[in-house]
């Protein structure tokens, strides 16, 4: 049996944690070691999201875990909601997603802009992965530029009629609910976009599988087709309102990204560090050659400083203080970081870094959409080139 | 049913330890404490009778230092109903003084089933689970890989050499859990939560020695680089003349 995770921690953060949330972090951690790492490298290869493993993630209760009680969900903080991201993307980016999406871009949105009667009807089963949720706002030509969307929603006698595309959907042929994006005014009109409640077997609904990709291979992702969709006057979500309120979805998502992306370092890191012990070239391990001192050197420092910075964003969720920008601030570096520890890392692992078995280079291409997915990275720039001057950059 | 179940606090398996400077204790600066993995099979088992049964109790007996408040929390995770610490910061040597100290606390307990692990994984003594059930009168199986539980009677069978050994028991009576019993639950997330809210009462004890005194702890030998005595047919002789003067296994 492959040795059991023991984590990256250098600097005693462990020492800052609750006992929960060291609770819930190490049985994720061993959900992870047990049922994630032995079939994750399969599963890539083979292009295939492992499925099987969603009633048992639920059963742990990882969907939507920051959400009250009351509604079926596990009511944790949002420190140990961050390690759950954390402990799944070191297994794999593209279960990760599959979390962030169900909690953060379905099951939040429904309990921050839903009904009562909303929320009572579908979180329960979105906690216990009975509904698999997906969330649509990106479409084919506007990505970094929601406000341009041109999915709309038009009021009808009997409720809404819903017409539009929308692409790169993560869980989308999966799902069997969809939170759309749609605009309810005139093309121009911003503040017109609401949310939508879309079962997906409603009749104009389709979603089918984008092939081809190279990177989060164990996750599907998919184009959706919006065609004369007609829903009831209760498929809106009454408290949204404006390009804002899926911003604060992406917010949720953002900072469980920035939370998943240390988790994905940390499994490089960690993997670098064992080979660089075990392998012996020129008469010698590898890691006692400086070249792969400073490799493994820059890595940690990359990782103790992103673990920090997760952790006080985390403190600051709680105490209701963060701000986008500061959650932007911690997407931005700890994917990068993440994305520069697997490819170091790779390189570290010579050839045997380009395996399947290894898990670098999977990190590797898995964080390159990471990178680009959830405000890309230059996206986040220019959300902190605003906040620090004032001006937008934008456009 | 009603059932306790006594577990330990025990090094991470895979944690490096290092021998405090005294020379006879773990530096535990660093170590990483977990519940004794023989004991989660005792855990999970006593949470499958309960459920079966569909009604009870589960009570989590652990005997160890404040801290082993938190690895009995990690069993109310898993379900269990509440837990009780026997509180001390040396648990002695001798087992016999854990069990005497754990004996008083259950004998009045009117337990149906009382399991532990079959050893802890930091001493591999092997003896405070039959130790208690001497103490208190009751039939003890030990190394339990498979159960079966009718009214006032139980059969068990054990991993022997070559074979199984089955062995019937009267209720109530004292079980040792092997690997194999039964696969741990995760404890989830609801569960790590609610387990904050359950009792957990503290009780310091007192131990003395007892009769065994560890005067040393010495970390294994470094293992030799094996080396290869030659190749084909003619290495053979040599190597078994090695087997069986040097290394003395044939």
């Amino acid at each position: 049996m492959a040795p059991k995770f023991q984590g990256v921690d250098f600097y005693d953060v462990d020492g800052l944690l609750s006992e929960e949330e060291r609770a819930v972090r190490d049985t994720v951690r061993a959900w992870v070691d047990d049922n994630l790492i032995p079939i994750i490298g399969e599963h890539y290869v083979e292009g295939k999201f492992p499925k099987h493993l969603v009633p048992q993630m639920a059963e742990l209760g990882l969907f939507g875990a920051n959400l009250p009680e009351e509604y079926g969900c596990a009511g944790l903080n949002n420190v140990a909601y961050g390690l759950i991201m954390q402990e799944l993307e070191r297994g794999d980016s593209g279960v990760r997603s599959f979390a962030s999406v169900q909690g953060a871009l379905v099951m939040y949105p429904i309990h921050a802009f839903g009904s009562e009667e909303q929320k009572r009807r579908w979180l329960p089963r979105m906690a216990s992965g009975e509904v698999i949720g997906c969330f649509g706002l990106t479409e084919p030509d506007y990505g970094s530029n929601p406000a341009a969307m041109i999915t709309v929603a038009k009021g009808t006698k009997d409720g809404w009629l819903l017409n539009g595309a929308k692409m790169w959907i993560t869980n989308g042929s999966t799902a069997s609910v969809a939170i759309v994006w749609a605009k309810t005014g005139k093309l121009d009109d911003v503040e017109s976009i609401r949310g939508f409640i879309v079962p997906a077997d409603t009749k104009g609904f389709s979603a089918k599988d984008q092939k081809g990709k190279l990177s989060l291979r164990a996750s599907d992702t998919s184009e959706l087709v919006l065609q004369d969709v007609c829903l009831p006057k209760d498929a809106i979500l009454p408290k949204s309102g404006g390009l804002k309120s899926p911003l604060s979805c992406l917010t949720q998502a953002r900072y469980g990204i920035a939370w998943g992306a240390v988790g994905a370092a940390m499994a490089c890191y960690d993997e670098a560090v064992g080979y660089a012990k075990s392998r012996v070239m020129f008469g010698k391990p590898i890691g006692g050659f400086q070249l792969q001192q400073a490799r493994l050197a820059e890595m940690l420092t990359e990782i103790t400083k992103a673990q920090l910075l997760c952790l006080q964003l985390g403190r600051l969720k709680d105490q209701g203080k963060v701000t986008p920008q500061q959650v932007s601030l911690a997407k931005r570096n700890n994917v990068d970081i993440a994305t520069e520890v697997a490819r170091e890392a790779r390189r570290l692992l010579g050839a045997n870094g380009i395996l399947a078995e290894y898990q670098a280079m999977r990190h590797l291409a898995n964080l390159e959409s990471v990178y680009t997915y959830e405000g890309t990275h230059d996206i986040h720039t220019l959300i902190l080139g605003q906040e620090i001057t004032g001006l937008n950059a934008f456009n | 049913m009603k059932i306790a179940v006594c577990i330990k606090r025990v090094p991470d398996s895979e944690t490096r330890v290092k021998i405090a400077p005294d020379g006879k204790s773990l530096d535990e600066a660093g170590v990483k404490f977990v519940l004794n993995p023989y004991d989660e099979f005792a855990v999970e088992e006593a949470l499958r009778r309960k459920e079966q049964a569909g009604a009870g109790e589960v009570v989590i007996v652990c005997l160890g230092p404040a801290a082993a408040q938190e690895t009995i929390r990690s069993a109310l995770a898993m379900g269990a109903d509440r837990g009780v610490l026997l509180q001390t910061d040396r648990i002695p040597a001798d087992g016999f003084e854990v069990a005497k100290a754990l004996a008083a606390e259950l004998k009045d307990g009117g337990w149906d089933l009382i399991l532990f692990g079959k050893m802890a994984i930091d001493d591999y003594n092997h003896q405070v689970g039959p130790m208690v059930a001497e103490l208190l009168g009751l039939a003890c199986v030990t190394a339990v890989a498979h159960l079966e539980l009718a009214p006032g009677t139980g059969t068990a069978e054990r991993e022997i050499e070559g074979g199984i050994e089955v062995v019937e028991f009267p209720l109530p009576a004292v079980l040792t859990t092997e690997k194999g019993l039964n696969e741990p639950r995760y404890p989830a997330l609801k569960g790590i939560m609610a387990a904050k809210k359950k009792p957990l009462p503290t009780k310091p004890v007192a131990l003395p020695p007892g009769g065994i005194e560890v005067l040393a702890l010495l970390p294994p030998a470094e293992r030799k680089d094996g080396r290869i005595v030659g190749e084909g047919p003619d290495a053979v002789a040599e190597l078994v003349r090695l087997l069986r003067e040097d290394a003395k296994v044939l």
